[in-house]
């Protein structure tokens, strides 16, 4: 591993100033992936500047009925908390089937939705990766690619997101703040992750240098009668091959609103707008929620050993919406 | 830089540390104590589990900087640990583990001829007691960040269901044992407590 500086810093302004004088400074949450890939020599800052100490570490209901979470907030004081627990049951059940406790424990919520895919080919230095080396290609197509994207995916990169928090939030229109030397600004998720395209070197849409500074959930009524549904290949501590976060209001049979988000099936979390689309307003039945899913999943592209996923991602929509209805109707 | 945190309830202090290497290389290499384990370097495998500011992390993935001024505890300390838990706290400012006591720190098995236990079952916490009678342990790699991470879920949840457990151990890999001893260890050592109580 390269050496590198370490400082820890104790106000956003000060954050952003230190990172803006060093290209090569990266700031350090919980540390639980950028570490890793420091030692994989994936990453090599020259300084990684603390921001766990700095005022970012609560969550507190804002004034229209929604949720901030401050950028340092722990996995683990995130899916604990009684307010994120009650009203947006989803967002904690996600973050709880991610990980291990002991990773939960250090990681924060801005650097989950910075972290990178885990592509063993973007870990490997020996191989080529156009997220990690622009230009060199991408081994996963014709290779190793079981757990690869379905949904958004180019020629030039299949790797999907890691996170479950992600698509949680996803679900429920979160809005990320940041700081930048030229003042605060604001991304809604659903803009933050760029499209993939030729430059899966670029993740985000955060400007340059910028510091994630909280979460904000709007109110979201619908969102108390939520669930997360992660598909992994054992029961516990393994990234989603699948995964949904769904929320569902239904009266009379009919669907009032619905939320639907999709994990480990693209480079974002994937918002299932068509299925939502189609499922509003109509009849809360299996019918209908195979329908919508196989509307949303009609773009999806597979490899021959992904393909899976596209079954995988239609049953997880009728059982998880089945259920919520059954949840709903009680 | 010079490190200044505590372990195991004694302020320490280490000069010429960069603030980069792993918590987990200071433990070992400059404070002696190699109870916690170095394995797979990256968060995986649990086996160098120990509690930072109260709550379990992989000593692998801290930088040394990140815990000047801050708590811990090695499995070194935990016996003591878990014994000002259940005094309700250190009344005299004498408790803790000393660096010296902690680097001499060794589970003495029972006698082998006579079968009396030694000075030993004192010294050990419930979680400790409970692994040595349940069989829980093999070749003992995975075993001191199995240790620190049960006695916090039974610390947080003295009743757990097999899910709790299989939970709250799932960051901690072991490959001799299949988990099942591991498992039986941790229901014992809540049972006692319960009866305990």
């Amino acid at each position: 591993m390269r050496e590198f500086g370490y400082q820890r810093v104790f106000d956003v302004p000060g954050a952003v100033a230190l990172l803006g004088t060093d290209p090569e400074a990266r700031f350090l949450g919980g540390g639980t992936n950028l570490v890793d890939l420091m030692k994989a020599g994936v990453e090599r800052p020259a300084l990684l500047v603390d921001v766990t100490e700095l005022p970012l570490g609560r969550i507190e209901a804002t004034a229209d009925g929604g949720l901030r979470i401050g950028a340092t907030v722990t996995n683990s004081d995130l899916a604990a908390d009684p307010q994120v627990r009650r009203h947006y049951p989803a967002l904690a059940q996600a973050v709880l089937a991610g990980a291990s406790g002991q990773l939960r424990n250090m990681a924060t919520i801005g650097g989950n939705l910075l972290q990178r895919t885990r592509c063993g080919y973007f870990a490997d230095l020996t191989k080529p990766c156009n997220k990690r080396v622009p230009g060199s290609g991408c081994p996963a197509i014709e290779g190793e690619h079981h757990n690869h994207a379905i949904l958004g995916a180019s020629e030039h990169c299949v790797a999907v997101h890691p996170s479950d928090m992600g698509v949680a939030l996803t679900a429920f229109d979160a809005v990320v703040s940041y700081e930048t030397a030229d003042g605060p600004g604001e991304l809604p998720l659903a803009e933050f992750y760029l499209p993939v395209g030729d430059t899966p070197h670029l993740e985000t849409a955060l400007p340059s240098g910028a510091l994630i500074t909280g979460i904000t959930l709007p109110p979201n009524p619908v969102a108390a009668v939520s669930r997360y549904r992660k598909v992994r290949e054992r029961a516990s501590y393994a990234f989603a091959i699948g995964s949904i976060a769904a929320a569902l209001d239904v009266r009379d049979g009919l669907v009032r609103e619905v939320r639907l988000a999709f994990g480990a099936v693209a480079s974002r979390p994937w918002r299932a707008r068509e299925a939502e689309r189609l499922l509003t307003g109509g009849p809360a039945s299996a019918e209908a929620f195979a329908a919508a899913a196989d509307a949303e999943l009609a773009a999806a592209e597979t490899l021959p050993h992904n393909a899976y996923k596209v079954t995988l991602m239609r049953n997880l929509v009728v059982a998880v919406l089945t259920e919520l209805t059954e949840e709903a109707t009680r | 830089m010079r490190l200044t945190f505590t372990v195991n309830g004694r302020q320490q202090e280490a000069d010429d540390v960069w603030e980069g290497e792993s918590l987990l290389y200071v433990l070992r290499e400059r404070m002696g104590l190699p109870g916690s384990k170095n394995a797979c370097e990256q968060g995986e495998c649990g086996s160098c589990t120990v509690r930072l500011d109260g709550v379990p992390v992989c000593a692998c993935l801290v930088a040394a900087g990140q815990v000047q001024d801050r708590e811990v505890v090695t499995v070194e300390g935990l016996a003591d640990y878990a014994r000002q838990r259940a005094e309700g706290g250190c009344g005299t400012g004498a408790c803790g583990t000393s660096l010296d006591d902690a680097k001499r720190w060794q589970s003495k098995p029972a006698d082998g001829r006579t079968g009396e236990a030694g000075a030993f079952p004192q010294q050990l916490s419930a979680i400790q007691r409970a692994f040595i009678d349940a069989g829980a342990v093999q070749c003992g790699f995975c075993t001191p960040g199995l240790l620190v991470a049960a006695d916090e879920l039974l610390e947080r949840n003295a009743s757990p269901s097999d899910e709790d457990i299989r939970e709250a151990l799932s960051g901690n890999l072991c490959r001799c044992t299949g988990y099942e001893k591991i498992l039986d260890a941790v229901r014992l050592a809540a049972a006692r407590t319960e009866e305990a109580v």
